[in-house]
C-alpha cells in the first residue's frame, strides 16, 4: 500500500474506482441515495460479488492506471476492515495504481464505526471523509443521525490522528437556521482543523420523509434568497479560513482536494460497482454510460449469475459528453477546456451567448477555460440551461 | 353554421317517397332548450315513437354529431328530421323538426332555423326553472311569430316542480301555460302529448304551391361526395332535380342533383314542395359560396322579392391563433382551410408577430365559436396553439373622414390621424339567483356596464345591462360562472357601435414592447389595467439570471411597472458520479420546456402568459 501525503493531482481527469456499500444502520429522511438498511447482511458474499464486478471491469478497461478508489454508500463503513483489505488488495492486483493513489472512504461518526478507523487505515484507506452533518445536537435529531456532536468530535479527533487526510460533511440551510447561527457553526467547524469540508444546502429530494414532511408544510427549508445569502456566509467564512471553494459544495486548500471528485467533475472515466453504481468508461474511443441494478438482493443474484449487475451500457454521442462535461466542469473553480468541448460538441458555443453571459459577471475566461463566477456559479443551472440549449 | 354530414346520412337509397301537398298536414317546429334541459333527449324520443330509427340504431342524441357538440351538450349546426306522425284524429302529419344550433354566437343561425318554422317548443327543466340563453331564443321565436308549447321535462326528478316553473315562464316570458306539457325524456312520460300538442296547437305553414320558387336557405354543410348540402324550407312553389335555382344575394346559379330529406337518414325525395323543410345538393363547391337566410328563387321564374331579414355572417371577436411549435405554420394554413370548407362564418388571414411568430389573425361569430374553431384545430389537427387576446372590431374615424375597421390593437394607427374611435356594445340578460346578484352588479359595473333593467322573478333576478363588447370578449362569462358558482346564466346581443374614450396599451418586457399583448383600453380603466398586466406578467414569466422590468405604456408613457427580480441561487448542491446522467437528464428537460417558451429578446415567456396575463380578478 501507498504513502499518501505528497501532490496528488496532476490536472488530468484520471481514472477512478468507486465501491458502493448500499446498507446503512438507519435511513436518514433527506437522503434519495440507493441505501437500504439491512441488519443480516451476508457481508462476505456482497464482497465477493463486488470483486467478481471488479474483475469483469478490468476486463473492459484493460490496464489503465487507477489514480483514486472511493467507497461511498450507504454506509461503507459498516464494512469491515478485512472486507475493505480484502476489496483494496483485489483493486491492486486488477488494475496499476499511479504513485500516491487516494484512497477514500466515508464513515459516520458514530461510535460502531469510529471502532474500524485503524483497521481501515491499516488496510490501505489514505482519506477519510466523515458525515458530521451538523454542530447541533438539535439538528443532527432532526436530520435523523444517530451520533451526537460530542461523538462526531471524538470521530474527527481520532481520524485527524488515523489518516493523512480527513474531510467532513455538513448540511446546512436548515430549516429557520439563520446567517449568524451558521457563521458560528461554520467557524467552529473549521477550528477543528478539517482541510477538506464539504458544505451542502440541504434539499428536498423526492421520494424522502423530508419530501413529505415539506408537502405537509410542516418542513419549510430557506427560501432562495436567505438560501443565496447562507451560500454567501459559506464563501465568505470558508475563503477567510483559506480554504476557498474549488467546487460549489466543497472546500479545501489546493493541494488537499478529493482526487477522486475531481474525477467526476474533470469528466475523466471512472468504473462504478456495486449495487446502483454508475460508471463513466471509454472502450475503443467511445465513452459508455454504465449502471447497475439498484436493489442489492437482485444485484447480487444477477453478479453471482452473469459476472456483473450491469443493467446499462450505453453508448454517450458526442454533444451529450459535451453537455455533461460542461455540466460537471463549471461547478469546478478551475472551469472547463473550451476547445474540449468543442472537439465533443463538434461545434462551438455562440458566441452571443458567451458575449452575454460573460458581460452580465456569470461567466468568464482563462485562455482555453471557462469559468463559473462566484456569482454564476450560485445560478449555475440558469447559466447552463441558457449555455447548452 | 354546419359542419358535418349527418353521421347516419347513408340510408335508404334513392327510395323516392310519393310527394306531399296538403299544407294543412304540415307541421315545421323547433325545439328551443337551455343546455342540460334536454333538447336532444326529446328529439331522440319523438323520433323513436314516429319510427325514424330502429332502437338499436338509437344513438345517445342522434342530432348532435360531432365530439364537441356531444361534449358541450351544445348544438352548433342545424339540423333537420321529418317524421310521419298518425294523430289521435286519424291524419297522418308530416313533422319537421329543425334542430337550432344553440348559442349566442350563433344568434343570427339561430333566428333564420326559426324564422324557417311556425312554432317551436320551449323546454325548460321542471326542477332548474327558465335561464338566459333560453330567453334570447324565447324572445326571437316571439319575434318571428310562432306559437310556443311550453314543455316541462324532468317531472319525474324529486326536485321537480312544474307548478312554480309555470307560474316563472308566466311571470318572466309572458307565455300562457295552460296547455303546457308534464314530460320525462328520460323516461319517455308524456312523449305522445308532446307529439299531439305539436299538431294541434301549432299552426300549418301558409304558402303557394303553385308560385314561383322561394326558399330560404337554412343552413349548409360540406359533403365529401355530394359537395355542398343545403337545408332549406320551401315558402312558394317546388324545387326538384334540374331545376335551375338561383341564389338571389349573388345571382349564382345551379343546377339542383337532388332534393330530400332526413328521417333522420338521407332520403331522396321527387321534390319539395311548399311548406316543406328538406335539403338539395348542387354541385355547389364551398359553404361559402352559400349564406344562411339567402333566398334560393328559380332562374327562369324568378320570385317576387327575397326574403326579408337577410344578412351577411360577419365575425364579431377577433384573435390571434400561432402554433406553438412554429415549423407547424403550414400545417395549421391547411387545418384552417379544411374548416373553413365547413364554416364560412370562420375567417382567417396571415399575421406575424414579433412575440409569436408566423400565424394567423382569425374572426369568429362570438368566443364560444371561437373555442370550438381552436378546440377542434388542437384536436383533430394534432396543432397545439397559441391565443392571444381576443379583440372586438373597432370602427376608426379619421382625420382625413376615412373609417377603419381594425381588427387586431396592433395594427392601431398614428393617434394623431384618430378623430374618435367606435366600439361595440352589447345588451345583456342574466338570470342570477339573489344570492349572487350584489357580485354580479358589481361585475358587470367594474366592467363599465350600464343597468338597463332589474326585476324578479321567485328568488332569481333578471338583469338587464348594456355593456361593451370588449369588456366582455375576454373572461366576463368566466368570471360571472365563478362569482355565482356556476348559478347564473347570461346572453347577449351586439346592439349598437359608440365612441369611446379609447387608448392602445403596449406591454414592454425588458424595455422591448410585446406585440402580442398589447389591448385596447378605455383610457379610465388603463391603469387599473396596466398594473393588473404587469403584476400577472411579474408571477407568469419566469426569473432570468438577470432582472426584467415589465411595463404598461400608453404612447410613450408608462403607467405601470414591475420588477422580475434576478434568480438568486439555483445550484444543485450535489452532483458526483452518480448523479451525471439524472442531471443532465434535468437539464435535458429544461432546455425542452425553453422550446416552449417564446423568445423575446433575452427574455423567454411562457405561452400561457399571453392569455393568463389579461385575465382580471376584479377584487
Amino acid at each position: 500500500m501507498q504513502e499518501a501525503n505528497a501532490p496528488l493531482d496532476d490536472g488530468t481527469p484520471g481514472f477512478g474506482i468507486y465501491i458502493h456499500w448500499p446498507f446503512c444502520l438507519s435511513k436518514c429522511p433527506y437522503c434519495d441515495f440507493n441505501s437500504h438498511v439491512d441488519r443480516k447482511v451476508d457481508e462476505a458474499r456482497f464482497v465477493d460479488a463486488i470483486i467478481t464486478e471488479l474483475r469483469h471491469n478490468r476486463e473492459l478497461t484493460g490496464p489503465r492506471p487507477v489514480t483514486s478508489i472511493f467507497f461511498g454508500g450507504g454506509t461503507p463503513s459498516l464494512l469491515t476492515p478485512q472486507s475493505v483489505e480484502r476489496l483494496l488488495i483485489a483493486t491492486h492486483n486488477l488494475w496499476p495504481m499511479t504513485n500516491h493513489v487516494e484512497i477514500s472512504m466515508e464513515a459516520n461518526p458514530t461510535s460502531v464505526e469510529t471502532a474500524y478507523l485503524q483497521g481501515y487505515r491499516a488496510a490501505g484507506v489514505t482519506r477519510l471523509s466523515l458525515g458530521v452533518q451538523a454542530l447541533r445536537d438539535e439538528d443532527l435529531r432532526f436530520l435523523g443521525r444517530l451520533h451526537t456532536v460530542g461523538e462526531a468530535l471524538q470521530a474527527v479527533k481520532l481520524a485527524r490522528e488515523t489518516f493523512p487526510r480527513i474531510s467532513f460533511d455538513l448540511i446546512y440551510a436548515r430549516p429557520a437556521q439563520t446567517a449568524q447561527d451558521w457563521k458560528q457553526e461554520l467557524e467552529e467547524a473549521i477550528s477543528y482543523a478539517a482541510d477538506h469540508l464539504s458544505l451542502y444546502q440541504l434539499t428536498i429530494e423526492p421520494g424522502t420523509p423530508f419530501e413529505k414532511l415539506h408537502h405537509a408544510g410542516a418542513l419549510i427549508p430557506p427560501d432562495p434568497e436567505a438560501a443565496a445569502t447562507l451560500y454567501d456566509v459559506t464563501q465568505d467564512v470558508c475563503g477567510n479560513a483559506g480554504l476557498d471553494a474549488y467546487e460549489v459544495s466543497n472546500h479545501a486548500r489546493t493541494t488537499d482536494a478529493c482526487r477522486h471528485n475531481l474525477t467526476y467533475w474533470r469528466y475523466g472515466d471512472y468504473v462504478g460497482v456495486g449495487p446502483g453504481a454508475h460508471g463513466r468508461i471509454t472502450l475503443n474511443g467511445q465513452k459508455r454510460a454504465t449502471e447497475t441494478l439498484l436493489m442489492p438482493t437482485e444485484w447480487l443474484t444477477q453478479v453471482e449469475k452473469l459476472g456483473h449487475g450491469r443493467t446499462r451500457f450505453d453508448p454517450v454521442a458526442g454533444e451529450v459528453q459535451a453537455d455533461e462535461m460542461m455540466m460537471m466542469g463549471l461547478r469546478l473553480s478551475e472551469g472547463v477546456s473550451l476547445s474540449r468541448f468543442q472537439t465533443l460538441r463538434g461545434q462551438s458555443i455562440s458566441s452571443d451567448k458567451l458575449t452575454h453571459l460573460q458581460q452580465d459577471g456569470f461567466l468568464t475566461r482563462k485562455e482555453d477555460r471557462l469559468i463559473a463566477t462566484p456569482k454564476g456559479r450560485m445560478v449555475l443551472n440558469g447559466v447552463l440551461k441558457e449555455l447548452l440549449s | 353554421m354546419a359542419i358535418a354530414t349527418n353521421a347516419l346520412a347513408e340510408g335508404s337509397g334513392n327510395a323516392i317517397s310519393p310527394a306531399m301537398t296538403d299544407l294543412s298536414k304540415i307541421r315545421n317546429f323547433s325545439i328551443i332548450a337551455h343546455i342540460d334541459h334536454g333538447k336532444s333527449t326529446l328529439a331522440d324520443r319523438l323520433i323513436q315513437l314516429c319510427g325514424g330509427l330502429e332502437a338499436r340504431e338509437m344513438k345517445e342524441q342522434v342530432l348532435d354529431n360531432m365530439e364537441i357538440e356531444r361534449e358541450r351538450g351544445i348544438t352548433i349546426k342545424a339540423q333537420t328530421v321529418r317524421l310521419d306522425y298518425t294523430a289521435a284524429d286519424g291524419e297522418t302529419y308530416m313533422l319537421n323538426l329543425i334542430d337550432t344550433p344553440g348559442h349566442v354566437d350563433f344568434a343570427y343561425e339561430v333566428n333564420r332555423s326559426l324564422a324557417a318554422c311556425e312554432g317551436s317548443l320551449l323546454v325548460v327543466d321542471a326542477s332548474q326553472g327558465v335561464e338566459a340563453q333560453t330567453l334570447a331564443n324565447v324572445y326571437t321565436a316571439i319575434e318571428v311569430d310562432h306559437d310556443i308549447v311550453p314543455v316541462l321535462n324532468k317531472v319525474d326528478l324529486p326536485a321537480a316542480d312544474p307548478e312554480r316553473v309555470k307560474q316563472q315562464i308566466e311571470d318572466v316570458i309572458g307565455l300562457d301555460t295552460s296547455q303546457s306539457v308534464e314530460i320525462s325524456a328520460k323516461t319517455g312520460l308524456g312523449i305522445d302529448s308532446v307529439l299531439e300538442a305539436i299538431v294541434t296547437q301549432l299552426p300549418a305553414p301558409k304558402g303557394d304551391p303553385d308560385g314561383a320558387l322561394k326558399a330560404m336557405l337554412v343552413d349548409s354543410w360540406y359533403d365529401a361526395y355530394l359537395g355542398v348540402v343545403v337545408l332549406v324550407r320551401i315558402i312558394d312553389g317546388k324545387m326538384k332535380r334540374g331545376q335551375k335555382v338561383k341564389m338571389m344575394s349573388n345571382n349564382t346559379v345551379y343546377t339542383v342533383d337532388q332534393v330530400g330529406t332526413f328521417r333522420p337518414k338521407k332520403e331522396v325525395l321527387k321534390e319539395l314542395n311548399a311548406g316543406e323543410i328538406g335539403f338539395f345538393t348542387a354541385a355547389i363547391k364551398e359553404v361559402a359560396d352559400t349564406s344562411v337566410g339567402d333566398t334560393v328563387t328559380e332562374d327562369k321564374r324568378e320570385c317576387d322579392a327575397p326574403l326579408d331579414g337577410f344578412q351577411p355572417s360577419k365575425p364579431v371577436v377577433f384573435c390571434g391563433l400561432f402554433p406553438v411549435d412554429t415549423s407547424q405554420f403550414e400545417d395549421l394554413r391547411e387545418a384552417m382551410g379544411k374548416l373553413r370548407l365547413n364554416d364560412a362564418s370562420f375567417e382567417f388571414e396571415m399575421e406575424t408577430s414579433a412575440a409569436l411568430g408566423f400565424g394567423f389573425r382569425c374572426g369568429f361569430l362570438g368566443l364560444l365559436h371561437l373555442e370550438i374553431v381552436r378546440d377542434r384545430i388542437e384536436r383533430e389537427f394534432n396543432i397545439e396553439l397559441i391565443t392571444t387576446a381576443p379583440s372586438v372590431v373597432y370602427n376608426l374615424y379619421m382625420t382625413d373622414g376615412e373609417m377603419l375597421e381594425m381588427h387586431n390593437p396592433a395594427d392601431m394607427p398614428d393617434v394623431m390621424k384618430i378623430d374618435h374611435i367606435e366600439e361595440p356594445w352589447i345588451t345583456a340578460n342574466i338570470l342570477v339567483p339573489d344570492d349572487y346578484l350584489g357580485s354580479v352588479l358589481k361585475l358587470c359595473e367594474d366592467r363599465r356596464g350600464i343597468q338597463q333593467d332589474l326585476t324578479y322573478a321567485g328568488s332569481r333576478a333578471m338583469v338587464v345591462y348594456r355593456l361593451p363588447l370588449n369588456e366582455v370578449v375576454f373572461d366576463f362569462y368566466d368570471r360571472l360562472k365563478s362569482i355565482s358558482r356556476g348559478y347564473a346564466s347570461f346572453d347577449y346581443n351586439i346592439d349598437s357601435y359608440e365612441t369611446g374614450d379609447l387608448v392602445k396599451m403596449s406591454i414592454l418586457v425588458n424595455d422591448e414592447p410585446v406585440d402580442a399583448l398589447s389591448t385596447i383600453v378605455h383610457r379610465e380603466r388603463a391603469e387599473s389595467r396596466g398594473r393588473s398586466m404587469c403584476e400577472k406578467l411579474k408571477d407568469l414569466i419566469p426569473r432570468h439570471l438577470f432582472k426584467i422590468p415589465v411595463q404598461a405604456a400608453l404612447g410613450g408613457r408608462i403607467v405601470a411597472r414591475e420588477t422580475i427580480a434576478a434568480m438568486r441561487k439555483d445550484v444543485t448542491a450535489k452532483c458526483y458520479g452518480g448523479d451525471v446522467s439524472r442531471k443532465r437528464k434535468l437539464l435535458d428537460k429544461q432546455k425542452e420546456g425553453k422550446k416552449k417558451m417564446r423568445q423575446f429578446g433575452r427574455v423567454e415567456i411562457p405561452q400561457e402568459a399571453f392569455i393568463s396575463a389579461l385575465k382580471m380578478d376584479d377584487n
